[in-house]
């Protein structure tokens, strides 16, 4: 499960320099709609997958609510990802596995934890764009990595952000949260930490003793 | 067709049922194998395990990665359907207790109830647990002993599989041996505990779970269940035939399709349907028990849920194991001239002294179990090994303070990552991202552990259940008001088991996720979260002071029992289920005898 979080209402430091956020509109959900801006109020108007879902077949993300980031708002799921996520010599990247969907399932849903997420990420989307358009005027996902990772260094770690700086930073907790998620949730992420498990055995032997020799433990 | 409907059941039937979990599966096994007429009724809807449970299903097959919503509050492949923390419709009412705090009441409304999902931990209640009054002065004894017991413990571990090592630890009780099945072995971090524990005084065991770590005896048990009862052992062996054991693999939480562990819907029920001696209504939602003219209960009424009528059903005898609370609240609203206060309430003891179990975790990273090679640690799903309590000679000597000892139950290893593997992980990376959050995932994946305490509770009379005056279920049956405040004694437990899990981490060179909570009012988990809850219609010596004697028999009505938790003067640190099945087997012995005696 993922870590209880306070509600966040990001509120812009002026001392960041960037727009002030605009008013929200009332945003009501409709199936393949396109959002409209970053910012909005969420009112969800379908339910849940109810108490008794089928748990044997498996669900394409949006099987039960539209999903409902904009284009624009996925390429700047996509970039972020891959910035915490990246291919490396192990396995892909976050986007290459499909984690932008996860994402975009997740804070498209209509329970409260995640409507909750929603906006500390929306709000985090619009201030990463806020901060990268101040600083090179373009949005943060057309930034080049050593700008993003300028960005983003401020915000990656909430007990060393500065007061300022605290709800971007709970905002980089949460999406990277997110994003490890649903990398770390599919074959590749599970091929990437050598998980090996969730076969049926006929029998359990335990680990080797030679391992349990190595680690004093034998 | 042994579900029938209210339209197809029977005229009348030897026993009446209410529940399909430990309690009410138990009875219906024991009663049916020996030839007697069961109609059981089931509050929640039909399900079967071999083709809904989701074995092997990853979390990117499910919504949102798997992850608990109010739809399904412990993850999407969690057994429990219909149930939860709150059943659409279904309300109950919880006054805070002085702290705020609030009693949630875990509910299942399926067949089998709570066992498709639960634990599976099985342990004992050992000599001190059936007397605990007599040793420390504290709460009530129960009227029985372990010796009453113990050849129940025999006959449901037979019977449902359990896993477990033999052991000489005080009042950690085994059977005479024979009757548990080999443990598992332990995986890296169970070893891990294994050698740092016991230098701390620590004790560490083979953990007890109804998981079949091998085929059940299938020629041998059935006889020493049923002796001389040709035809039930030719069903039991049929049925423990078709159980498979365990493939080492996919969490026991979402139910076995093989039947590899215990629930009631895949041990329990088929070897009593094959007897043809069991009718199951599915969907009837049980709210009062029925009296006769002759100081007899004749029956039940219930609703039917997918249509919404008012049914009656008869029998001579009927069960209560609707789980402990809503037992008591079909009894408290059981009312008549005779019992204006509700059945079996004379006493007035009807949903009083309801106990649950003190729960207190902590999670820590161990630094030696860091960048292991690939492992399968699946293993039985969990407790491998685990932690009795190990202090009673402090406590017996006033040396603690609290009277009463909690066990420990441990986990670790590299189990499948979930959407909650690396969550919060910025206390060991200092918030990398990039290729190196990559790394970090590699080489932090499979050093954690966990620590869950799970301790005894002294009865206390601001524990309790109600009727609630106004709020009525979608059924418009009155619902439950909760009561709920814990002892100190519970809350100084909590943190000691905060206190023993810090010193065991330090010991293993691992450092804690959390801090250590030495708050007694914060170490403890609110009332309810540990889905123990037992007690509301406790067995006692005298009618005087207890709801059921000494067969969970109610002392008012001499044709009413109860089959649940309920029944639970004291809850020991020991998980309930295995005591509930225990009980209500000797209770279905004690309903035959009677029954052949004409005297119910």
């Amino acid at each position: 499960m993922t870590d209880r979080r306070t509600t966040i209402k990001l509120i812009i430091a002026a001392a960041a320099g960037v727009p002030a956020l605009r008013a929200r509109a009332t945003y009501r959900l409709e199936p393949g709609a396109s959002a409209p801006g970053p910012l909005r109020e969420f009112e969800p108007t379908m339910h849940g997958y109810g108490p008794d879902p089928d748990l044997i077949k498996a669900y394409e993300k949006g099987a039960f609510w539209p999903l409902t980031l904009s284009a624009e708002q996925k390429q700047l799921a996509a970039s972020l990802s891959d910035l915490i996520i990246p291919a490396d010599d192990h396995s892909p990247s976050a986007s290459a596995v499909g984690v932008v969907d996860f994402i975009d399932e997740w804070v498209s849903a209509p329970y409260p934890q995640q409507r909750e997420d929603r906006e500390t990420i929306l709000n985090g989307f619009a201030w990463l764009d806020g901060q990268a358009r101040h600083a090179a005027e373009q949005p943060f996902a057309k930034l080049h990595e050593g700008e993003q990772r300028k960005i983003c260094d401020r915000i990656c770690n909430v007990s060393r952000a500065p007061a300022a700086l605290q709800q971007p930073a709970q905002f980089f907790a949460t999406y990277r949260n997110l994003t490890a998620a649903g990398f770390y949730t599919t074959l590749a992420g599970r091929k990437d930490l050598k998980y090996i498990g969730n076969v049926a055995l006929t029998h359990f032997d335990g680990p080797p003793v030679e391992l349990l020799k190595r680690l004093g433990l034998a | 067709m042994p579900f029938v409907t209210a339209n197809t059941q029977r005229g009348s039937y030897d026993v009446i049922i209410v529940g399909s979990g430990a309690g009410g599966g138990q009875t219906a096994y024991t009663l049916c194998m020996e030839g007697v007429r069961v109609l059981m009724l089931e509050a929640g809807r039909q399900y079967t395990p071999a083709h809904e449970t989701p074995m092997f299903q990853t979390p990117d097959m499910a919504p949102l990665g798997g992850a608990g919503t109010p739809d399904k509050n412990k993850g999407f492949y969690d057994a429990t359907i219909d149930g939860g923390w709150d059943v659409p419709g279904e309300p109950y009412v919880s006054v805070p207790d002085k702290w705020g705090g609030n009693f949630t009441w875990w509910r299942a409304r399926m067949l089998g109830g709570r066992t498709n999902h639960w634990g599976r931990i099985s342990l004992r209640n050992g000599p001190y647990d059936f007397k605990p009054r007599s040793r420390d002065g504290l709460g009530f004894d129960w009227p029985i002993g372990y010796d009453d017991v113990a050849p129940y413990y025999d006959k449901v571990e037979l019977l449902i599989g359990v896993y477990g090592g033999e052991t000489s630890l005080e009042n950690t009780p085994a059977g005479p041996g024979g009757t548990l099945l080999p443990p598992p072995k332990p995986i890296v971090s169970d070893h891990l505990l294994m050698h740092r524990a016991p230098p701390l005084g620590i004790p560490v065991l083979p953990g007890r779970r109804a998981v079949l770590t091998r085929a059940q005896d299938h020629r041998t048990i059935p006889g020493k269940l049923h002796p001389g009862n040709a035809r039930a052992q030719q069903i039991l062996a049929d049925a423990m035939r078709k159980r498979s054991p365990c493939l080492w693999a996919t969490p026991c939480g979402r139910g076995c399709a093989v039947a590899a562990n215990y629930q009631s819907t895949t041990v329990h029920l088929p070897p009593a349907l094959a007897t043809g001696n069991l009718d199951i209504i599915t969907n009837a939602m049980v709210y009062e028990v029925t009296m006769g003219r002759n100081g007899r209960a004749n029956g039940v009424r219930f609703v039917d849920a997918t249509t919404g009528r008012h049914e009656h059903a008869t029998a001579r005898v009927i069960v209560l194991g609707a789980s402990a609370c809503e037992s008591a609240r079909i009894l408290l609203n059981s009312k008549s001239g005779q019992f204006p206060n509700g059945l079996g309430n004379s006493s007035g003891l009807v949903g009083r002294y309801v106990l649950d179990t003190v729960g207190s975790s902590v999670g820590a990273q161990i630094p030696l179990l860091e960048n292991l090679p690939p492992l399968n640690e699946d293993a039985a799903d969990g407790l491998q090994v685990y932690v009795p309590w190990w202090l009673y000679k402090e406590q017996l000597a006033h040396k603690l303070p609290f009277p009463r000892g909690y066990h420990i139950e441990y986990g670790g290893g590299k189990g499948m990552p979930s959407i909650g593997t690396f969550s919060g992980f910025e206390w060991l990376t200092g918030g990398s991202y990039g290729r190196k959050f990559k790394e970090d995932a590699r080489r932090y994946y499979g050093s954690f552990v966990y620590f869950d305490g799970r301790g005894a509770m002294v009865p206390n009379d601001k524990c309790y259940v109600e009727i609630d005056p106004k709020v009525k279920d979608r059924f418009g049956i009155p619902v439950l008001r909760f009561h709920w405040q814990w002892g100190d004694y519970e809350q100084r437990q909590a943190v000691h088991m905060q206190e023993t899990f810090g010193q065991i981490v330090q010991a293993m060179g691992g450092r804690v996720q959390t801090p250590i909570i030495t708050d007694p009012v914060k170490a403890i988990a609110p009332g309810g979260y540990m889905i123990h809850e037992v007690g509301g219609t406790i067995m006692g010596a005298s009618a005087h002071n207890s709801v059921t004697n000494s067969w969970s028999q109610t002392w008012d009505v001499p044709n009413v029992f109860v089959a649940d938790g309920g029944v639970f003067p004291y809850n020991a640190d020991k998980n309930p289920t295995l005591t509930i099945m225990a009980l209500a087997w000797r209770m279905s012995d004690h309903i035959m005898e009677r029954m052949k005696r004409r005297e119910i």
